[in-house]
C-alpha cells in the first residue's frame, strides 16, 4: 500500500508531499523525501520498553508502563522546581497536556528554541516579525537571503521546494528568477549555490547589518571601509540588490541568533527589513529545525500568552528568559528534577546544565535512545508522532497541517503517558492536600 | 432533564419584542420553553435586568493574528493576570488574552456567543484550534476572500457559477460562517508591497477591480443563500478622507436582494473608515454623511469598531495599513502574507485623549451609533482588539446610555477635537432596549443566527441568559452610569445552553461551546471548473498539497453546520 501525500516529522519545512510504501504494517519505502526525513520514518532503534534506575551509573531495568508513570509523577509531585523540557518532536495535542502538567505541579516549561530561535523572539518582542508563508516567497521572491543559515544540509529540501529552484507563480524561471545571496562566517554547501557569498567575520553580524541599515538608508557615508571583514564595496552592492529586489526574503539561522550578539541581531535584522519595505516588498523568517518547534511556540501562546519558558510556580504564567529559560535555572541549581519529552537536553545543553541534570531525578519521554537516555532514570518510549501517530504540526512559517499514521504499533503516545502522569500527579497531590 | 425557572425578571428580548417586562423565563435541557416543573432550580432574578446572552458578530479572538500579538507583547500578556483555581486555567492578557481568558471575560460579562472575524484558509486550522480551547462561548468566523487568486479569476473571467462553487469550497476549507472581505484587492497588491486606492482601481496582475471583487461576492453570496451577508472591510481604511470610498462601496449593494431577513451588506469597523479631510491637520468626523446614508437605506448594517483611550493590538487583513501605521507610529510590526489568498499585519499602539486624531476617532464610533436613528443598523463593537478590547464594552454601553458621562468623558479629550466632530451636541440617550438591541439581538440578526436560537429568549431558543444587577425601574442610566457599568462588567448570573457558567463575575462552569459553519451545494459545471482551477493552482503555487489542506472534522469538535444550496 502506498500512502501518498505523508507530511515529514523531521525539519520544519514539513514537506508533505512524501508517498510511503508500508507492507504489512511496516515501512518498506519512503518517495520525495530527504535522507535524514526518510531515515526517520524508517525507524531505527527503538527503546523497546520502560526503564528505571535508581543509580545513574547503574544498569537500567526494565519496569511496567504503570510503574514508569507512577514513579514520574511522584518525583514530579514532590519536586519544587521542577523543569519540563523538549517538546519540539511532538504534536501539538501533546503539547497542550504538557502545560497542563506544568501547572499542575506549578513547575517551568520551556522548549528546545530555548537554545536555538529563542533569541528571535526576544528580536519579536522588541520589533515584531514581517514576514509570510513559504508559498508567498516561492511564488514571488526575486532576491533570496540565507544569513547564517544552511539549508542545503540542514533543511535538505528548503531550497528545492520553497526557496531556491521552484517555479512560482511570478518568479516562473525557476533558479534563474532569483538572486541567491548567503551571508556567512564560512563558505557552506549553501554558499557554493549562491550568486554572491558575504564572509563575514565571527560574533561581526550585527555591525554588517548596521552597515547595510545606513547604506539603504542613504547614509553610506558614515559606514568605514570594511565592516565585519567585509568590504564595504561589497555591501553596497548588497544593499543596492536588495533595494532594487521587487520582493526579497531573508531566511535567518543560529549563525544569527546564536552568534555574538544573540538577540539584538533579529532585531536588527527586523529593523533592516522594514526600512527596505519602502523600497520593495520585504520578509523575513527563521529557518526552524524541529519539525513542530514552531508548534510548541504557538500553543504555549495561546494558552498562557508566551512563548517559552514560562515559570507556572506563581500559580499563573510568568516569563523572564534570562530567568526562566532551562539553562538559567540549572546552572542557578535550582531545578530539583527534569522531565524531557521530545526533545534532547542531553545533546544540546552546556556542561555546567548537564552537571545540574546529573544530580537531580530525570525523566525521559521519546521513543529513541539519545544522550538524555544516558542521564535518565527513568524512559519512557512513546509512539513516533507523524509515522504512528497523527495529528498537528505547525510549519516554520506557521501553516498548521495534520500529521498522518503510517503504521500501527503498540507503544503508547506523548499524550496517554501524560495523561496518565496528570491523573497521578492529581492523585498524590489531592492526597496530600 | 435539567430544569430551570428565572422569575421575576425584567426581561428586554427585541426579537420577540419584549421591552422590559416582568416575567419568568423557563429553561428545559439547555433550550428556552413555555413552562417548566416543580422540581426545576429557581433563580429569583428579583426584578433586576435580563437579556438574552451577548452576541459578537466582530471580533478578533483567534488565530495566527492573535497569536502573533500575544508573542510580540509579552508586556500584554502581564496584565490581567489571574492564578489558576480548580475550576479555571490561568488568565493572562489585556489586548490580547490567551485562550482561557477569552472565554471566561465574555461569559463574566454576560456575553455568550462570539464570532471570530477573519479566517484565512490556509491558516484555518490553527484559528479553529485556539477556538476549540476557547472555553464557554459558541463560536463561528469569517473566510477571507477578498484578495483570494480564486476569486479574481473567476471575477475576471465573468464565471459566477465557478465563483460560488470556489467561495462554498473555502467556507468548507475552512469551517467558516461567512464571506469576509478586507481591503477588496489590495491584500493581492500588497504581494508586492503596493494597494488599491480606490474602488476601480485595477489589481495588478489579475485585472479585477475592487468594485468588481465586492459586487460578485455579494451576489454569490445572496445566490448561495448563506445566513450571513458579505462583511466588509472598505478600502483606504485609516486615511483622512476614507468616509466617501465608504459611501461609495455601500452604493455597489444598493440593488443587491438579500435572500433571507437580513442586510444585504455589513460593513464592519465603520468607525476606521468614516473619516473626512485630506490630511492628518484636517481631519474631520464625517459620520453625519454616513448615518444620513443609513437613515435613508435600509439594505445595509454597519458596526462601531469603537475606540477605547488606552493600549490596543491593531491586528487586519488590510496588510499595507499596518505597515503605514507602524511607520507613523514607529512601532513594532509584523506582517503575515498567506499565499495566494491574502495579507494581514499587526501593529500595537497606544490611543491618547489627548490626541485628537484619537479623540476624533472616540467620537465618530459613537456618532455613528447615536445618529444612526434604526439601533438595528449599528451594531456595537470595539472591533476587539483593534479599537479597544471587548472588555471594555460596559464602558461603550453606558457612555451610548448616558449624555453626562460623554461630558465627563469629553472633559479630558483634546478640544481640537470637538471643532471636527457633533458628538458634544447629540442629546441622544438609549435606552435598555436599545442596549438590548445593540449587543445581542442586532448581532444575532446581522449574522444569521437568530433561528439557531442566539439572541432572544423565545420559545425554543438557546438558554443563553445574561441577569445583570440593575433594576431598570429603579436605575437611572443617564445619571448612575458608573454603576449601570459596573453591573454590565460583572453579570449577577450569566446562563449558556441551561447551565449557570458565571455568577457575580466569578467563572462557575466550563462547559465547551460549539462552533457554526455552513456547507452550501453547488451542483452545476461551476464546481467541475472550479476544481480544474484549484488544482492546477495547488499543483503549481500553493506550497502545501490539497489533500492536507482543508480543516479535517476533528479540528471541530462541536460543530453545528447549517446547509444552504447556490441557486
Amino acid at each position: 500500500m502506498i500512502i501518498k501525500d505523508v507530511l515529514c516529522p523531521f525539519c520544519g519545512c514539513l514537506c508533505d508531499d512524501l508517498a510511503v510504501e508500508v507492507e504489512n504494517n511496516k515501512v518498506v519505502d519512503v518517495k520525495h523525501a530527504c535522507k535524514i526525513g526518510a531515515s526517520k520514518i524508517r525507524g531505527h532503534d527503538r527503546i523497546k520498553a520502560p526503564m528505571m534506575r535508581d543509580d545513574k551509573n547503574g544498569e537500567f531495568r526494565e519496569v511496567s508502563y504503570e510503574e514508569a508513570i507512577n514513579e514520574s509523577a511522584r518525583i514530579l509531585a514532590k519536586s519544587k522546581r521542577p523543569l519540563l523540557y523538549g517538546w519540539a518532536n511532538g504534536l501539538c495535542e501533546m503539547m497542550k497536556k504538557g502545560i497542563l502538567l506544568t501547572e499542575e505541579v506549578g513547575g517551568i516549561i520551556d522548549n528546545t528554541a530555548s537554545v536555538c530561535h529563542g533569541p528571535s523572539a526576544l528580536g519579536v518582542h522588541e520589533k515584531g516579525l514581517p514576514t509570510g508563508t513559504l508559498g508567498q516567497f516561492a511564488n514571488r521572491a526575486d532576491v533570496v537571503v540565507f544569513w547564517g543559515c544552511n539549508p542545503v544540509q540542514a533543511h535538505p529540501r528548503h531550497m528545492g521546494r520553497y526557496s531556491v529552484f521552484n517555479k512560482g507563480f511570478f518568479a516562473n524561471k525557476g533558479r534563474r528568477s532569483r538572486k541567491v545571496v548567503v551571508f556567512d562566517v564560512r563558505k557552506t554547501d549553501t554558499a557554493n549555490l549562491a550568486d554572491e557569498y558575504v564572509q563575514v567575520k565571527p560574533g561581526e553580524d550585527y555591525m554588517v547589518l548596521s552597515a547595510l541599515r545606513a547604506i539603504v538608508a542613504g547614509k553610506g557615508d558614515v559606514v568605514p571601509d570594511t565592516v565585519g571583514g567585509v568590504p564595504k564595496e561589497k555591501l553596497a552592492e548588497v544593499a543596492e540588490t536588495m533595494k532594487a529586489a521587487k520582493f526579497g526574503i531573508v531566511y535567518f539561522g543560529m549563525g544569527l541568533t546564536q552568534s555574538r550578539g544573540k538577540y539584538k541581531n533579529i532585531d536588527n535584522a527586523v529593523s533592516l527589513i522594514t526600512e527596505l519595505n519602502a523600497h520593495g516588498k520585504h520578509s523575513i523568517i527563521p529557518m526552524r529545525g524541529h519539525y513542530n518547534v514552531t508548534g510548541f511556540g504557538n500553543v504555549c501562546a495561546w494558552e498562557t500568552g508566551f512563548i517559552n519558558a514560562v515559570d507556572m510556580s506563581r500559580g499563573y504564567p510568568y516569563y523572564n528568559p534570562g530567568e526562566t529559560c532551562s539553562n538559567d535555572l540549572l546552572m542557578r541549581e535550582e531545578i530539583d528534577a527534569a522531565f524531557i519529552i521530545a526533545g534532547d537536553a542531553g545533546a544540546h545543553f552546556p556542561a555546567q546544565s548537564i552537571a545540574r541534570m546529573g544530580k537531580v531525578p530525570v525523566i525521559q519521554v521519546d521513543p529513541f535512545h539519545n544522550p538524555t537516555t544516558e542521564m535518565a532514570n527513568i524512559v519512557i518510549p512513546t509512539k513516533v508522532s507523524g509515522v504512528e501517530l497523527e495529528g498537528t504540526a505547525y510549519r516554520m512559517d506557521g501553516v498548521s497541517l495534520r500529521m498522518r499514521k503510517l503504521v500501527d504499533v503498540d507503544f503508547p503516545s506523548d499524550e496517554e503517558v501524560l495523561d496518565k502522569i496528570i491523573a497521578k500527579v492529581r492523585e498524590i497531590k489531592g492526597a496530600s492536600s | 432533564m435539567s430544569e430551570m425557572l428565572i422569575k421575576n425578571a425584567t426581561v428586554y428580548d427585541p426579537i420577540n419584542s419584549v421591552n422590559g417586562d416582568l416575567m419568568d423565563v423557563a429553561v428545559r435541557n439547555g433550550k428556552i420553553v413555555d413552562s417548566v416543573g416543580n422540581s426545576a432550580q429557581i433563580i429569583d432574578a428579583g426584578g433586576r435586568l435580563v437579556y438574552p446572552g451577548g452576541v459578537d458578530a466582530h471580533t478578533h479572538i483567534a488565530g495566527s493574528k492573535v497569536n502573533i500579538g500575544r508573542v510580540m507583547r509579552p508586556e500584554d500578556s502581564r496584565l490581567g493576570i489571574k492564578a489558576r483555581t480548580k475550576l479555571t486555567r490561568p488568565y493572562t492578557g489585556y489586548t490580547v488574552p490567551n485562550v482561557y481568558a477569552m472565554g471566561y471575560r465574555y461569559a463574566e460579562m454576560g456575553y455568550t456567543t462570539a464570532f471570530e472575524a477573519a479566517i484565512p484558509i490556509l491558516k484555518a486550522r490553527h484559528t479553529h484550534e485556539e477556538l476549540e480551547e476557547i472555553p464557554i462561548i459558541d463560536k463561528g468566523g469569517l473566510t477571507l476572500f477578498g484578495s483570494n487568486w480564486m476569486v479574481m479569476d473567476a471575477i475576471r473571467e465573468n464565471d459566477q457559477d465557478r465563483l460560488a462553487a470556489y467561495v462554498a469550497w473555502g467556507l468548507l476549507a475552512s469551517r467558516g460562517w461567512g464571506v469576509k472581505i478586507v481591503n477588496p484587492g489590495g491584500g493581492e497588491a500588497w504581494g508586492f508591497g503596493k494597494n488599491v486606492s480606490g474602488l476601480d482601481d485595477t489589481v495588478p496582475n489579475f485585472e479585477v477591480t475592487p468594485r468588481q471583487i465586492i459586487r460578485n461576492l455579494a451576489e454569490v453570496n445572496e445566490k448561495m443563500n448563506l445566513p450571513h451577508s458579505i462583511h466588509l472591510h472598505c478600502n483606504n481604511l485609516g486615511k483622512p478622507g476614507n468616509y466617501e470610498t465608504t459611501l461609495a462601496s455601500f452604493d455597489i449593494c444598493k440593488d443587491i436582494k438579500a435572500s433571507r431577513d437580513r442586510q444585504a451588506l455589513h460593513v464592519t469597523h465603520v468607525q476606521f473608515n468614516a473619516w473626512g479631510g485630506n490630511h492628518w491637520g484636517d481631519m474631520e468626523s464625517k459620520s453625519d454623511a454616513i448615518a444620513d446614508y443609513l437613515n435613508k437605506n435600509d439594505f445595509l448594517t454597519i458596526d462601531m469598531g469603537q475606540l477605547i483611550f488606552g493600549s490596543a493590538t491593531t491586528m487586519t487583513a488590510d496588510g499595507p495599513v499596518q505597515y503605514a501605521n507602524a511607520r507613523l507610529l514607529k512601532s513594532r510590526w509584523s506582517n503575515g502574507d498567506v499565499e495566494l489568498e491574502d495579507s494581514s499585519g499587526v501593529t500595537p499602539l497606544e490611543y491618547h485623549a489627548q490626541n485628537y486624531v484619537n479623540g476624533i476617532m472616540w467620537a465618530i464610533g459613537l456618532e455613528l451609533a447615536l445618529l444612526t436613528k434604526d439601533p438595528w443598523q449599528v451594531l456595537m463593537t470595539t472591533d476587539h482588539p483593534n479599537g479597544g478590547p471587548y472588555v471594555n464594552y460596559p464602558q461603550v454601553m453606558t457612555l451610548l446610555m448616558s449624555k453626562k458621562k460623554r461630558e465627563e468623558a469629553m472633559s479630558k479629550i483634546a478640544e481640537k477635537t470637538f471643532e471636527r466632530t457633533s458628538i458634544a451636541g447629540i442629546d441622544r440617550e438609549l435606552d435598555w432596549y436599545d442596549i438590548a438591541i445593540k449587543t445581542r439581538a442586532a448581532h444575532a440578526k446581522v449574522l444569521g443566527i437568530v433561528e439557531n436560537g442566539k439572541g432572544h429568549l423565545g420559545v425554543g431558543a438557546d438558554a443563553d441568559i445574561a441577569i445583570y444587577d440593575i433594576k431598570p425601574d429603579q436605575t437611572d442610566a443617564t445619571t448612575e452610569y458608573n454603576r449601570v457599568e459596573a453591573a454590565f462588567r460583572r453579570s449577577a448570573y450569566t446562563i449558556k445552553g441551561g447551565v449557570v457558567v458565571a455568577k457575580d463575575g466569578e467563572i462557575t462552569a466550563t462547559p465547551m461551546g460549539r462552533t457554526y459553519w455552513v456547507r452550501t451545494k453547488v451542483d452545476n459545471g461551476g464546481y467541475d471548473r472550479m476544481m480544474e482551477d484549484l488544482k492546477l493552482k495547488f499543483r503549481n503555487y500553493y506550497s502545501v498539497n490539497m489533500a492536507n489542506y482543508m480543516v479535517q472534522d476533528e479540528y471541530v469538535e462541536h460543530p453545528v453546520v447549517v446547509d444552504t444550496e447556490y441557486k
